[in-house]
């Protein structure tokens, strides 16, 4: 689509706020129909404050040739919402309802999303008071009704140890019509307390924006203060950074092949899952002292180097949990009950996850090849690339099935640049930030593209910064998944998404 | 004398080591070290030893289920003979008195259940009802079968006939009674394949979501009641699967506590190497289930 009407850029790059074309609101929405109805899709969708309302952003990525392109408008107190045609569309409106208080109007699903006062004083979308408090958890939940028709309720404290989340069934006996997700539980401000920055928190509030995707976010924070200062981090710094993100999809895929064959009852993958993610965990670890990642990664390169002992030391430890992880996995497949189990459960087809716009394992295992670091490259994955793998069926088994065919390239990868480490310092100095600039960086965490939007003010401060984690794309998929399944293969299905809360609710 | 007070001894304090016995199992294939053999008993003092609370919405049902339930179990125990020894009670017909029991201690936890008005408790009683009514059959088919190879109406008697001659003159028969009784032994006690004991993941559950408002002492007496349970109807299929006897009392005593100990051992290796079913699959196998022991009965009526 060579007539997008806005700035086109590739991802990690900063330009002029001004290049970007101020479209009329309905030329903003019909570019971005017209884009999504061409294969593009929506990373981020945003709003911001503004003189005359509220600016209205959109950045869209095409998979082809990784162009991503922005476009900006500016809504007074509502603007026509798209979600009916784009679906994708469905909780940037109402987040953006949420924040500035601008309606979507004829939104199909017109609720709070995380439930706080908007970040405009006074804005209110709902037309709440602003003396009562607001709860999360309180809408009007969809409901079916009819005859033995009955609502489970479950959440926000749940019997294991998760993060808080509402989940609302419509239910004939075990079978479920419908589910409805409401989360906020978690909502801590993030991108509040992000304007004006970067302050001294601002790489630690990065690190916890989803504790289990610390390498993934502050990878993407990093992209964007370099992309605003001009600096390139070294060659060395770069490989740090690609092994640690590979380390981090490495330890939560195989934590998470545990955990479904924990919740099927399936008890020795379940152990020895749990106990090969500490491996890789302690792998990070060694890297810079934080199972976590926390402190690796810093605008400009790493905060750690990489050692002789170390490479050899990990090169070791990659080996045992490779032989390790491939015997635990395996009895997986070789188990008739395991397979009948994870097959055909709460399937999602590929047509479902397209419109839904999910992303990362989730949207790979309906058998979409969407991967930020083969479509959007970055950092050392300029220069080496991982391949991407699909699986077909869209349930929980392929996306079983997909977590353990990217830990194996994972694994190749890891063990390829451990191989061919560049000399070197691994960090550069960073410089001021350029005032009244926008940078887009998008990195793919291990639960998918994490897409993160700075805007600069004149003296080179964060304007507004917009923060979208892979969760807040793939919660409407595990909704979707449920429809007409067992109740009872909730859990199952929930854990083979394992979405973030915190992430999502910022 | 001295076998009924083995047998009393037994029947209070052995059941919480099967479940001791098969989470070791389980750990073994799991790679870890495991929860000591007497965990269960150390759960069970500290549940007794701690208070209850109860929600404003419940009434006396939800405080009687679990001592009715525990006293339904104690009765049962009472009626099925251990080892070669008969039984403390028995009398003709006792095993519907049995049967009943089980089906007394049911209703009672599935009432209780319903009496919280949690969602997730009701659905958790509508699976155990489901699940039980396609249960009886598999029993009631294998009380016919024994009463004819015996022919008494006493648990007793059928129980403790030799069984031996009979494995070998209808082998067959008794093949597909042990396969239908191990589904339902599996089945009625919450093990895998069936029902995880240990996720407690609200919407999978079957009996584990029924006893969720339970607590301290009263969930104290229904994990002994369903480990008691698990005794009772453990005793009563190694009656039928290991009908080893040698006439000897304190033999045939120690013969008893080995296979016991064997069955805990075997149920901790179909939980270590299978996965649960699909809740819609279970009354798939429980029907299987009955139907072996129907034609369990066909072979011996034949």
């Amino acid at each position: 689509m060579t007539d997008f009407p806005g700035r086109i850029f590739y991802n990690g790059e900063a330009f002029p706020l001004a290049e970007i074309p101020l479209l009329p609101l309905d030329e903003f929405l019909q570019a971005v129909i017209d884009a999504t109805d061409f294969g593009w899709r929506i990373s981020s969708l945003f709003g911001d404050k503004s003189n005359s309302g509220t600016a209205l952003y959109c950045v869209l990525s095409y998979k082809i040739d990784g162009m991503m392109g922005i476009i900006r408008s500016t809504a007074k107190d509502t603007f026509p919402s798209i979600t009916a045609l784009v679906p994708q569309a469905h909780l940037f409106e109402r987040e953006i309802a949420e924040q500035w208080g601008v309606a979507p109007e004829g939104h199909p699903w017109f609720k709070p999303l995380r439930f706080h006062r908007a970040l405009k004083p006074g804005a209110e979308a709902w037309g709440r008071s602003q003396q009562t408090e607001i709860l999360p958890g309180v809408i009007d939940f969809y409901q079916v009704t009819g005859e033995e028709i009955h609502e489970v309720a479950v959440g926000p404290v749940h019997a294991g140890i998760i993060e808080p989340g509402h989940f609302r069934f419509q239910c004939h006996g075990e079978h479920v019509y419908h589910l409805e997700i409401s989360l906020g539980y978690q909502h801590r401000g993030v991108e509040a307390a992000l304007v004006g920055g970067p302050h001294s928190k601002t790489l630690y509030q990065m690190e916890t924006v989803a504790g289990d995707t610390t390498v993934g976010h502050t990878q993407a924070y990093s992209m964007i203060i370099e992309a605003l200062s001009g600096c390139r981090p070294p060659a060395k710094g770069e490989v740090i950074r690609g092994i640690a993100l590979e380390l981090e999809r490495l330890a939560n895929h195989t934590g998470d092949l545990g955990a479904i064959a924990g919740d099927i009852g399936y008890l020795p993958t379940s152990s020895f899952c749990g106990r090969i993610r500490g491996d890789f965990l302690n792998m990070t670890a060694l890297l810079c002292g934080s199972r976590f990642g926390r402190g690796l990664i810093r605008p400009g390169g790493t905060g750690f180097d990489l050692g002789l002992p170390q490479m050899d030391d990990l090169r070791g430890r990659l080996a045992a949990a490779r032989k390790d992880l491939t015997s635990a996995v395996d009895l997986l497949w070789s188990t008739q009950s395991v397979m009948a189990r994870l097959e055909g459960t709460g399937a999602v087809s590929l047509e479902d996850s397209n419109r839904l716009g999910l992303v990362g394992p989730a949207a790979r295992a309906c058998g979409a090849t969407r991967d930020v670091r083969q479509d959007h490259p970055f950092g050392i994955f300029r220069m080496s690339q991982i391949p991407t793998v699909s699986s077909q069926s869209g349930d929980v088994f392929a996306r079983t099935l997909l977590r353990w065919l990217e830990a194996e390239r994972s694994l190749e990868f890891v063990e390829e640049q451990l191989s061919q480490l560049p000399g070197g310092s691994c960090r550069h100095e960073v410089g001021p930030l350029a005032g009244e600039q926008v940078a887009v960086a998008m990195t793919e965490g291990w639960r998918g593209e994490i897409c993160h939007v700075a805007i600069t003010d004149q003296s080179g401060r964060f304007a507004r910064y917009k923060i979208v984690d892979p969760s807040f794309h793939n919660w409407p998929g595990l909704a979707m998944a449920m429809r007409d399944q067992q109740i009872s293969d909730f859990p199952l299905c929930n854990k083979s998404f394992n979405l973030s809360y915190c992430g999502f609710d910022l | 004398m001295t076998d009924l007070l083995i047998h009393l001894v037994l029947i209070i304090c052995m059941p919480p080591l099967m479940l001791g016995i098969i989470g070791k199992t389980k750990a073994a294939f799991a790679g870890r070290v495991g929860a000591p053999y007497l965990q269960p008993y150390f759960d069970l003092f500290k549940l007794l030893r701690k208070g209850s609370v109860f929600s404003s919405t419940t009434t006396w049902i939800f405080r009687a289920g679990p001592i009715i339930t525990l006293a339904a179990t104690i009765t049962a125990a009472l009626l099925i003979p251990l080892g070669n020894h008969p039984s403390p009670i028995s009398f003709a017909g006792d095993m519907i008195l049995f049967a009943y029991l089980f089906g007394l201690a049911r209703f009672f936890t599935m009432a209780a259940a319903l009496d919280t008005g949690s969602s997730f408790e009701g659905m958790g009683a509508a699976r155990e009802a489901t699940f039980s009514c396609l249960v009886e059959p598999t029993l009631f088919f294998a009380l016919i079968v024994l009463c004819r190879i015996s022919g008494s109406l006493s648990l007793s008697t059928m129980l403790t006939h030799s069984l031996v001659n009979i494995w070998f003159s209808a082998g067959a028969s008794l093949v597909l009674l042990v396969a239908g009784l191990f589904i339902i032994l599996l089945a009625e006690n919450c093990r895998i394949p069936f029902d995880d004991p240990n996720t407690h993941l609200e919407l999978t559950m079957i009996h584990e979501v029924m006893v969720l408002d339970h607590s301290g002492p009263a969930f104290g007496y229904i994990l002994y009641g369903a480990a008691m349970k698990l005794f009772i109807l453990g005793a009563f299929f190694i009656h039928i699967a290991l009908p080893f006897k040698t006439g000897d009392h304190l033999l045939d005593w120690g013969i008893f506590i080995i296979s016991m100990v064997a069955l805990a051992i075997t149920i901790g290796i179909v939980e270590s190497i299978m996965a649960r079913l699909r809740l819609v699959r279970i009354p798939q196998l429980l029907v299987a289930a009955s139907i072996l022991t129907a034609f369990s009965m066909l072979l011996i009526l034949r």
